[in-house]
């Protein structure tokens, strides 16, 4: 499989923090590779690099063989990188069907004029981004919700919501940050099936989760982000037992630390 | 909020309520009906508008009546005229969530375009300004509207108060554009003849037909409002207005968007310049103070920003209350002002807020239906 993404060396420095300081890592197409780390580690730093919404101090990111330095944000979304948020950000005044028929029409091109005399274009995009919408919602499991306001719908729905938003813009890419978030262990479950669903559509995924025994059971790679820098990357049992990662997350043991 | 406010917004909320029980939800009642039904009213109601300036001629309607006024003078100007201008300003604010304080600017645009190309220096026949004022304020929209929109909130705000301010003070020392003299003999609108029969004449003492002309311009205007909202273009403006940073992230150029939002508001504003300006005959920079461009923005709010059945209320509102009670004098302002400060204590989201609405459009069309689980709205 070859790259999909690739991160090369990327710092980002806001004033004299830095944030991310010399991180290199590849996401292969296809797979569901996980990002984790502690909090305040870069993860959604990284998120915010990859779409464009910082630019990079140092480095690039590679999508596709193509580099996305200077690029708009809603280019890299067209491009095919798209992205759900740590704490969630709907269209909340909007239904959950027009939230995510927003996103069906990255690719679309209706204009204003066309749009105010429903030219043929205007009315068969609409069609398109109508279907694709409903299909999306159902494949969540919320297609019940269609026409309710955003801010509505229960929390765990709002979640589902901004992934099929996500993967309207019909994604190469797709970046989850924490999915998880607030979700019991059922509803955990059931996101780990839903995310391995989502990439038998042929998407890749990068996952970014405090919740170990989901990162464990759907990622194939993991990389390790601690202070900003990448201390590790690889299957989940070698990430398991890295003292490395250990450390990051638990600190040095008394004795070690003593010495 | 202190303890008594409380309290009364607790009994306004309670009026409300009860004014609803009353009216049993009117509007999920009108909502409710079928398609033939709702046009079928709508036509009814179209009609008893065009008609509206006939009350004139009756004592009954007195109660309608401004003391001392001109009723179809205060009909076409400011209601009618307010209407259309809040329908653009809508655009801008309610839908796209961009807050321009200076819309005066493009309404005067329009106006003067139309004092120029009629009167001042040139005689083009009037009706050819209606396209040209509308393009010419949308090209002054995007003209304002590049440099400006990368601004957000407060600063947006902020800049386009001076621009508003800008073109009133660049119209008082052109003396091109007239000067502080102002612009005099703008030709009335033409008379307009259909099959031999004459539609609308323009008279100068009777705004009958100016009425009509602007009713007209705003049903059309209201049914494109009503088309973009629905299409792409609409949710984009939604879509930015409710989270500009993920709308850009979902796709949308949101700078682009911005700017169609602003153009097109702009040239409805100029439209409604051209509109006054056939009227009213005379046009001076102390026509468009910046006053103008709150109290469009009062229509806006006070009817409920996004909603356009309450935008429109809420211009007539704006435009006939201060009309109607004339015989108060300078009073009249202060409690227009009371009026207003009230309604954001008791009522912010406005007269008729906008609702979250359904995707009315698709109802048995049957495009998707299939893909809906069962018992799923549509």
């Amino acid at each position: 499989m070859s790259d999909l993404l690739r991160l090369e060396n990327l710092t980002m420095k806001f004033g004299g923090v830095t944030a991310l300081d010399d991180v290199s890592f590849a996401v292969r197409e296809g797979e569901i590779a996980g990002l984790i780390g502690p909090n305040g580690a870069g993860k959604t730093t990284v998120f915010n690099v990859i779409t464009g919404v910082y630019k990079p101090t140092l480095g690039a990111v590679m999508f596709d063989g193509v580099s996305l330095a200077g690029r708009k944000k809603f280019e890299i979304t067209r491009r095919g990188i798209a992205r759900t948020f740590q704490n969630i950000r709907l269209f909340s005044e909007m239904t959950a069907l027009e939230n995510v028929m927003v996103a069906a029409s990255a690719h679309h091109r209706t204009t204003l004029p066309e749009a105010l005399l429903r030219l043929p274009r205007a009315r068969r995009e609409e069609h398109d981004g109508y279907d694709r919408a409903m299909e999306l919602l159902n494949f969540m499991g919320i297609a019940g919700r269609a026409n309710q306001a955003a801010r509505n719908l229960p929390y765990g729905d709002q979640r589902r919501l901004e992934i099929a938003r996500a993967m309207a813009t019909t994604p190469k890419l797709l970046l989850l940050d924490e999915p998880a978030a607030g979700f019991n262990p059922a509803e955990k479950r059931a996101l780990a099936g839903l995310i391995r669903a989502i990439r038998d559509r042929g998407l890749t995924i990068l996952l970014i989760e405090h919740d170990m025994s989901l990162v464990m059971s759907v990622c194939e790679n993991i990389n390790v982000l601690d202070f900003g820098k990448r201390i590790a990357e690889g299957l989940p049992e070698e990430i398991r037992s890295d003292p490395k990662v250990i450390e990051a997350y638990l600190g040095a043991p008394a004795v070690e630390a003593g010495s | 909020m202190s303890a008594w406010e409380d309290r009364l917004a607790e009994r306004a909320g309670g009026l409300t309520r009860q004014v609803r029980s009353r009216t049993g939800g009117l509007g999920d009642k009108w909502r409710g009906l079928p398609n033939e039904a709702r046009i079928g009213i709508g036509l009814l109601g179209v009609v008893l508008l065009y008609l509206l300036p006939y009350t004139a001629d009756y004592s009954f309607f007195g109660f309608l009546r401004p003391k001392n006024s001109d009723f179809v003078g205060v009909l076409f100007y400011p209601i009618a005229i307010y209407v259309l201008v809040a329908v653009g300003l809508n655009i801008v604010v309610g839908e796209t969530g961009l807050l321009d304080l200076g819309y005066v600017a493009f309404f005067a645009v329009g106006a003067y375009t139309t004092g120029i190309l009629t009167s001042l220096h040139a005689s083009v026949p009037w009706i050819l300004l209606l396209p040209i004022g509308l393009i010419v304020a949308l090209i002054a929209g995007v003209l304002l509207g590049t440099p400006t929109l990368r601004l957000r909130g407060d600063y947006l705000a902020i800049v386009t108060l001076g621009f508003g301010e800008m073109i009133r003070i660049t119209a008082n020392n052109v003396h091109w554009l007239g000067d502080a003299r102002g612009i005099s003999s703008i030709p009335k609108p033409p008379n307009i003849r259909l099959f031999g029969h004459t539609f609308l004449r323009f008279k100068r003492l009777d705004a009958t037909a100016d009425y009509r002309l602007a009713l007209t311009l705003i049903i059309i205007v209201v049914i494109a409002s009503r088309t973009l909202e629905r299409s792409r273009i609409g949710r984009y403006w939604t879509a930015i207005r409710e989270d500009e940073d993920a709308a850009e992230l979902m796709g949308v150029p949101t700078f682009q968007y911005k700017l169609w939002a602003f153009a097109t508001g702009a040239a409805l504003g100029g439209l409604s310049g051209v509109l006054y300006a056939g009227r009213v005959n005379f046009i001076s920079p102390d026509s468009f103070p910046l006053e103008l461009s709150i109290l469009f923005l009062a229509a806006v709010v006070l009817g409920g920003a996004g909603n356009l059945p309450g935008v429109i209320l809420g211009a007539v509102v704006v435009g006939y209350v201060p009309e109607r009670f004339r015989f108060l004098q300078e009073r009249r302002v202060m409690f227009f002002g009371i009026a207003l400060v009230l309604m954001m204590i008791f009522r912010p989201q406005g007269l008729l807020p906008r609702k979250v609405r359904g995707s009315r459009t698709y109802a048995g069309d049957g495009t998707a239906g299939s893909l809906s689980p069962p018992g799923a709205p549509t």
